[in-house]
C-alpha cells in the first residue's frame, strides 16, 4: 500500500516537471492590464488637480506658491497603484505604466513632481470648476497642502492648527 | 561601500523572517509565492525560518499599528547583529490606505529602522526578488526621484500700466520678474 502510494506521488511529481519560472534570468510576461507604477507628464498637465482629490491615499498633494505656478507631488509611499488617478485624468497626463521593480534604500526615490504653470482668467484671476456643496466647506480658497512634512491639509483653520493626523499618537516603547 | 559589506555580510545566504504587523494578508500570500517552486529562491539561499533569533531578514508587512508595535520591535531587537528590515508592500512603506484610522501609527518606520522599500499592493513577486537582489548588491535599483518643469523662473509679468505706444509698436517699460 506504502509502496503503491509512493509510486503514484513519483507519477504526480514526474508529471508536473519542472515549473520554476525562469525570472532573474529573463522578464516573465506581465497580464495585459497590469498597473505599475504611475507616469505623470508634464507637458500634458493641465493642473486641474482631479488627480489629487480623488487619490485614496492621499499621495498626491498640491501646493499654490501664487497665482500662477502650482505644484503637483507624487509621494507614492503609501499608493496601491488603484489607478484612479489616471481614470480621473482629463487630459490623459496619467499613465499607469508597467513598471514594478521599484525597490529602494531610499523612500523619497519613488516621488514625482511637476512644477505647473497656470495660466489665468483676465478677468477673474482664476477659473476653475466650482467645488460641491460638501467641498465647499472643506475648501476655502486654493488648495495649500505642507509639502516639507508631506501631509495634505484642507483651507479651513480646523485643519490648519491641528497636527498631521499620522503624528498624533506617539509611540511607547519599552 | 554598504555593498560591499552586505556582500561580506550576507553572502551565503539570507535567512528571512516573515513579520505581519496587521497587514491584509496579501503580501504575505505574494512572499509565499516567492518561496514556492514557482519562483525558487532557495536556489538563492534564501530560506524561510520560524524565529527572528535564526533570522538575517526581517520582511515587515502591514503597517506598524497600535496593538503590534511592541511586539514588533521586540521582534528586531531579538535579530542578530548584522540585520536587514525590509518593508514589503505599500502599507509597510507608508503606512497604507488607512494610515489616518485610530488603529495605524504609519509605516513601519516609526518603528524600526527600514533598510530597503519594496512598494507594490501588493508587490509581485519578481519584485519581491527584486528587491532582495538590490540589497544584496546584485543589481542597481531602477528609481530615481523625477522633477518636471512647464516653465524656468524668473516669469516675466507685464503690467498694463508700464504699456507705452511709440513709433506704431507697443514697447512694455519695465518687465518685473516674478
Amino acid at each position: 500500500m506504502s509502496v503503491l502510494s509512493k509510486l503514484k506521488e513519483t507519477l504526480v511529481c514526474l508529471k508536473a516537471g519542472r515549473v520554476t519560472l525562469p525570472y532573474p534570468v529573463q522578464a516573465q510576461p506581465l497580464p495585459p492590464k497590469f498597473r505599475g507604477r504611475p507616469i505623470f507628464d508634464a507637458a500634458k498637465c493641465i493642473g486641474c488637480a482631479g488627480c489629487a482629490n480623488n487619490c485614496p491615499a492621499r499621495e498626491i498633494l498640491i501646493f499654490d506658491v501664487c497665482q500662477e505656478v502650482r505644484i503637483l507631488k507624487y509621494l507614492g509611499r503609501r499608493c496601491t497603484y488603484c489607478g484612479r488617478c489616471a481614470d480621473v485624468c482629463p487630459e490623459k497626463a496619467i499613465t499607469m505604466s508597467q513598471e514594478f521593480e521599484n525597490a529602494t534604500n531610499a523612500i523619497g526615490d519613488i516621488q514625482q513632481r511637476l512644477d505647473l504653470f497656470m495660466s489665468t482668467c483676465q478677468r477673474c484671476g482664476r477659473c476653475f470648476k466650482e467645488p460641491s456643496p460638501l467641498e465647499q466647506l472643506k475648501l476655502k480658497g486654493y488648495r495649500f497642502d505642507d509639502m516639507q512634512n508631506e501631509r495634505w491639509i484642507f483651507r479651513s483653520q480646523a485643519y490648519l492648527e491641528q497636527e498631521a493626523v499620522v503624528d498624533d499618537v506617539k509611540i511607547e516603547l519599552d | 561601500m554598504l555593498k560591499n559589506l552586505c556582500q561580506k555580510m550576507f553572502g551565503r545566504s539570507l535567512w528571512v523572517y516573515h513579520a505581519n504587523s496587521g497587514g491584509c494578508n496579501g503580501c504575505d500570500i505574494e512572499v509565499l509565492n516567492v518561496l514556492t517552486p514557482y519562483y525558487d529562491v532557495e536556489r538563492f539561499g534564501i530560506k524561510l525560518v520560524g524565529s527572528p533569533r535564526h533570522a538575517d531578514v526581517m520582511l515587515c508587512q502591514g503597517p506598524a499599528m497600535r496593538s503590534t508595535a511592541k511586539a514588533l520591535r521586540r521582534a528586531y531587537d531579538a535579530m542578530p547583529a548584522p540585520k536587514l528590515v525590509f518593508a514589503i508592500g505599500s502599507c509597510a512603506c507608508g503606512g497604507g490606505i488607512w494610515f489616518d484610522s485610530y488603529s495605524v501609527l504609519g509605516p513601519v518606520e516609526k518603528v524600526v529602522p527600514v533598510n530597503f522599500y519594496i512598494p507594490g499592493c501588493p508587490p509581485r513577486p519578481e519584485a519581491i526578488i527584486y528587491g532582495v537582489a538590490v540589497a544584496v548588491g546584485l543589481v542597481d535599483k531602477k528609481t530615481a526621484p523625477v522633477q518636471f518643469k512647464q516653465f524656468e523662473f524668473p516669469i516675466p509679468r507685464y503690467h498694463p500700466s508700464d504699456l507705452h505706444g511709440r513709433d506704431e509698436m507697443v514697447v512694455y517699460e519695465k518687465v518685473e520678474k516674478v
